[in-house]
């Protein structure tokens, strides 16, 4: 399963209830103001680190670029691109998108 | 009187305007469409203020680049602020230091208050429009 989270996690409780309920193996997608989460000193950051333990996390480089965050991506996180998304949405058999 | 002296005594009334950003810019049009009521509103030649606080921090960071993503970099406006007079820019320091920010990282230079001093700036606004 692939899931895309959207929102700010200091804002809305997406990025928790997904990374609480998200199985053993499956991918995590941070776009837009989700990708804050993965920046160096964020509230989120010891979260998002921890689960990357049992899941894999990308965040989607045009955001973070256009946030001004590129150079402050937490290690362990993977930077996609467009063509980067749509390959996790292919090689996923089904995907959610957090609301 | 006549009906011109009116209309100046009713347009010279100052009031203070607080304008809150509260929001992450790009995600949502807050950011975007505060900025340009705030620049309406000095037209208007009021005193102006702006707060960034919770993720309305974010809107200052330095290095926006936003041509991925195909919209404006509303960023550099936040520097010609200054030539419409609004030199009144107050962040505040734990929404910032909770992000992992500093004044270094912002696009302008700003005034960094404590929980209280901008308790105290928010309690002597006449009008104080959250965006």
């Amino acid at each position: 399963m692939l899931h895309i989270v959207n929102k700010s996690a200091s804002e809305r409780s997406s990025l928790e209830s997904c990374l609480k309920l998200a199985a053993k193996g499956s991918a995590v997608l941070l776009i837009e103001d989700a990708v804050y989460a993965a920046t160096n000193g964020n509230p989120a950051a010891a979260k998002i680190q921890a689960a990357t333990a049992d899941l894999k996390i990308y965040a989607l480089g045009p955001d973070l670029a256009a946030r001004g965050m590129a150079g402050r991506v937490l290690g362990g996180v993977n930077v996609v691109d467009y063509g980067g998304f749509v390959d996790l949405v292919a090689e996923h058999s089904n995907c959610q998108s957090w609301l | 009187m006549s009906d011109m002296d009116m209309e100046d005594d009713g347009s010279g009334i100052v009031k203070k305007f607080m304008f809150l950003n509260r929001k992450a810019p790009h995600g949502t049009v807050y950011a975007l469409e505060g900025l340009e009521v705030v620049l309406i509103t000095a037209a208007f030649d009021q005193d102006v203020s702006l707060v960034f606080t919770d993720d309305g921090v974010y809107q200052l960071m330095k290095g926006i680049d936003t041509k991925g993503i195909e919209v404006k970099d509303f960023s550099k406006t936040y520097r010609a602020l200054e030539g419409y007079d609004i030199e009144k820019l107050y962040v505040d320091r734990s929404s910032m230091e909770a992000r992992g920010l500093s004044e270094e990282d912002l696009i302008v230079d700003v005034n960094v208050l404590s929980d209280d001093e901008m308790k105290n700036l928010m309690a002597e606004q006449d009008v104080v429009i959250s965006f």
